[in-house]
């Protein structure tokens, strides 16, 4: 479903991203790990259309199509979903509102009917459940004032509201207490199904308890440097990133 | 980051302004110039009683000896007074068969505008005085209202049917020498709308006027009287546009309004009038003279105010607090986007004791435009326990456009409160690439942020008008962030 070849990427002028390959399948969850630095928020931001990134070099190809061709919104309307690392606030705009504009978004570029009201509203209800999310945070503006979990959880229920066919989370863990990570993990797992794909970006391996991934990676220095099975996160977990560093070197 | 900014930034597309057409009906002028000869003129052309004559002349001789304000943060090109024509109005058909008819071009003209003239296909709860140039083309809903004793007619039918009650309220809160522009307007206003609520009345549905500059070269000067008596209420909307053209042209109106005991206006503006072109070529210059007096204990006025037009817009709704307990309000979202400047807030006088004011004002600043809030909150001594909340907002779209805040505050006595809360934000473009992200375009993504924004505001207009305010507001932003 996503095939990132040798993809290059630079802002201002300097060179992030520096060859990367990468290919998900239907029905797989991948994790991506590494030092602060490597380029995770970068290949996420760049996957999901973010023009102060500049792709220099590499192709990208989503769904049979080429990706790189595509605005930001259109890719979101394909199907693409990021959970940001850090969820922006935008005051005034109430999250009902916000929701209901990207979900009828969605539709109407599908060719569907954008929902009533009411069916909107049961939508939500659905959702709210599915990934534990506290009712009034849907009545406040989006992410305004709320806690670095509330963020985190938002994305989640975001996503449920959503239901991508590609979601790249971008450290939906850090910050989490354990009980909110559980809540995170399991919206996650819910939302798996046989022909979606999510890329998991973690610093931790804990968060993979919850979530098991088919494929972990470690990107470092822009470039995927190591892929093995889910045994690798806790290999990581133990020994840091000093021996794959060195690994390179030799 | 900053460079795709920029770039984004100057793509600034062609402000959509669909309101930019001209009507081609023959229209009868006056020479063009300012002298007292004018001024007769025009009272003549109006059929007036002699004591409007007299108003109109001492208004001119005071006008005379006054000078255009310069306090404003506004770049004001030097105006030439004696090139605008004072006076056009349209041709009335020969063929017509009753005074209630209107020329076809006329009511297709505000068809256009989506001000249908004919009572059966009108909103339903909204009466109209559809004003063009300098004379009222027709209000609807007239004989219904009269049955409860409510006035609605033009300002000229007013003076000639119920000269009393002009004689009484006339000038009576703006005097004629108040400023330059209001000394202007009284001495060549021409058309605009009476209102009287009789005491006791709800009026039982919105009065609107619509105003329409078509004519070129013209000046429009219209006003606005409303009289609330004792424990009467009305809701009073005013909208308006213009057709594009690279003069500039002149408005320059005075709205009074006159609230007795228990009695209550709510008086709500759309202003859109033409804002010049993307590169300040044109636009209307609005300014205008808007002030209330809350005369009876209990009494309030509400202004609500959504500024997207005019090349230039200079203008504070106020209120005089006489009566105790009194309440003033005023709501404002103000727009610039472009070359456009606004200088708009405005003033609290608090005279009478327990008398409240709340200023809620909204600046949305784009392009290259400046946007200033300008606001006096004055507590007399007498006005005791009195309070002011002002809370005054800034949001910037780009950063070639300056917003800026002018509070004035005065309290002559202890026990009142004065509070002032402002703040400037900015439109960030990660908040546009997070809406993008959902899905949600950039277009889409600044009517949201912005009517969030707004929101206080937008609630207080007519639920019509409050979704008509939403789209207008996005847009006057059109192509403004990408
Ligand atoms: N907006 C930006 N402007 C300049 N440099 C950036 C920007 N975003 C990321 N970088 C740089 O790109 C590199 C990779 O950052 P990032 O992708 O956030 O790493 P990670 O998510 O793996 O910690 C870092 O050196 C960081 O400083
Ligand atoms: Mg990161």
């Amino acid at each position: 479903m996503l095939h990132i070849k040798n993809l290059k990427a630079s802002i201002d002028g300097k060179q992030i991203l520096k060859g990367l390959n990468l290919d998900v399948k239907p029905g797989e969850v991948h994790a991506i790990m590494g030092p602060n630095g490597s380029g995770k928020s970068t290949l996420a931001a760049v996957l999901a259309g973010r023009d102060i990134f500049e792709v220099t070099e590499g192709e990208v190809t989503y769904m049979g199509k080429n990706l790189l061709e595509l605005s930001a919104e259109e890719r979101a309307k394909e199907g693409i979903f990021l959970g940001f690392q850090y969820p922006i606030e935008i005051p005034g705009v109430s999250m009902v509102n916000f929701m209901k504009t990207a979900v009828n978004e969605k539709l109407k570029y599908k060719g569907e009917k954008p929902l009533s009201a009411a069916e909107f509203l049961k939508l939500m209800r659905e959702k709210k459940a599915l990934v534990e999310i506290d009712s009034n945070l849907t009545n406040r503006s989006v992410n305004e004032g709320f806690s670095g979990g509330e963020k985190k959880k938002n994305e989640i229920f975001q996503m449920a509201m959503l239901e991508p066919k590609l979601a790249v989370l971008d450290e939906t863990d850090s910050g989490l207490d354990i009980d909110a990570l559980r809540i995170v993990a399991n919206g996650v797992n819910k939302l798996k199904t046989p022909e979606n794909a999510t890329i998991v970006i973690t610093h931790y391996q804990r968060l993979l308890d919850y979530i098991v991934p088919d494929v972990v990676h470690v990107l470092y220095q822009g470039r995927i440097v190591k892929t093995a099975g889910k045994e690798l996160a806790l290999e990581l977990e133990e020994k840091g990133y000093d021996w794959i560093k060195k690994e390179l070197e030799e | 980051m900053e460079k795709e900014q920029d770039k984004i930034l100057t793509e600034i597309t062609e402000n959509d302004y669909k309101y930019g057409f001209f009507t081609d009906v023959e229209t009868e002028f006056i020479p063009v110039g300012l002298s007292e000869e004018t001024v007769r003129l025009i009272s003549k052309k109006k059929d007036e009683p002699e004591f409007m004559l007299e108003f109109r002349l001492k208004a001119f001789e005071k006008w005379k000896t006054m000078k255009m304000p310069e306090w404003a943060h506004l770049k004001i090109p030097e105006i030439n007074y004696q090139d605008i024509i004072y006076y056009a109005a349209p041709k009335k058909k020969k063929q017509l068969n009753s005074l209630d008819e209107v020329d076809p071009e006329l009511r297709a003209t505000f068809d256009k505008l989506g001000i249908p003239l004919d009572e059966q296909k009108h909103l339903s709860g909204v009466a109209v005085d559809a004003v063009m140039d300098s004379v009222s083309v027709k209000t609807t809903f007239q004989d219904s209202l009269a049955e409860k004793g409510i006035i609605f007619c033009s300002f000229s039918e007013a003076v000639k049917e119920h000269p009393d009650l002009v004689k009484k309220y006339l000038a009576s809160v703006v005097p004629i020498g108040d400023n330059f522009f209001a000394a202007l307007n009284s001495a060549v206003f021409s058309d605009g709308s009476f209102v009287y609520i009789p005491k006791g009345v709800r009026c039982p549905m919105e009065l609107s006027t619509y105003f329409r500059i078509n004519a070129a070269n013209t000046g429009q000067f219209e006003r606005t009287l409303i009289v609330a008596d004792e424990g009467a209420y009305v809701s009073y909307l005013e909208g308006c546009t213009a057709p594009m053209r690279d003069e500039n042209q002149l408005h320059a109106a005075i709205v009074e309004i006159i609230v007795e005991k228990d009695a209550e206006v709510k008086y709500s503006t759309v202003q859109n009038w033409y804002p010049g072109d993307k590169n300040g070529k044109g636009g209307i210059y609005n300014f205008v003279t808007k002030r209330g007096i809350c005369r009876g204990d209990n009494s309030k006025i509400s202004w609500t105010q959504v500024e997207t037009g005019s090349a230039i817009t200079w203008k504070y709704p106020s209120c005089i607090l006489k009566g105790n307990n009194s309440i003033g309000e005023f709501y404002s979202v103000a727009v610039t986007n472009n070359y456009q400047q606004a200088d708009t807030g405005t003033k609290m006088i608090h005279l009478g004791r327990n008398t409240k004011s709340t200023i809620v004002s909204k600046g949305i600043s784009a392009g290259k435009s400046q946007n200033s809030y300008r606001g006096l909150v004055k507590v007399m001594k007498k006005a005791e326990n009195s309070r002011n909340f002002s809370q005054c907002d800034s949001l910037l779209l780009g950063d070639k456009c300056g917003a800026h805040t002018f509070p004035y505050i005065h309290v002559d006595n202890k026990s009142s409160i004065v509070e002032h809360e402002a703040t400037t934000s900015k439109i960030g473009e990660d908040q546009i690439f997070y809406c993008n992200q959902r899905g949600i375009s950039t277009e889409d993504a600044i009517g949201l942020i912005v009517n969030g924004y707004a929101k206080e505001v937008i609630n207080q207009l007519p639920m019509e008008f409050a979704v008509e305010a939403q789209k207008l507001l996005q847009i006057s932003l059109e192509g403004s962030v990408g």
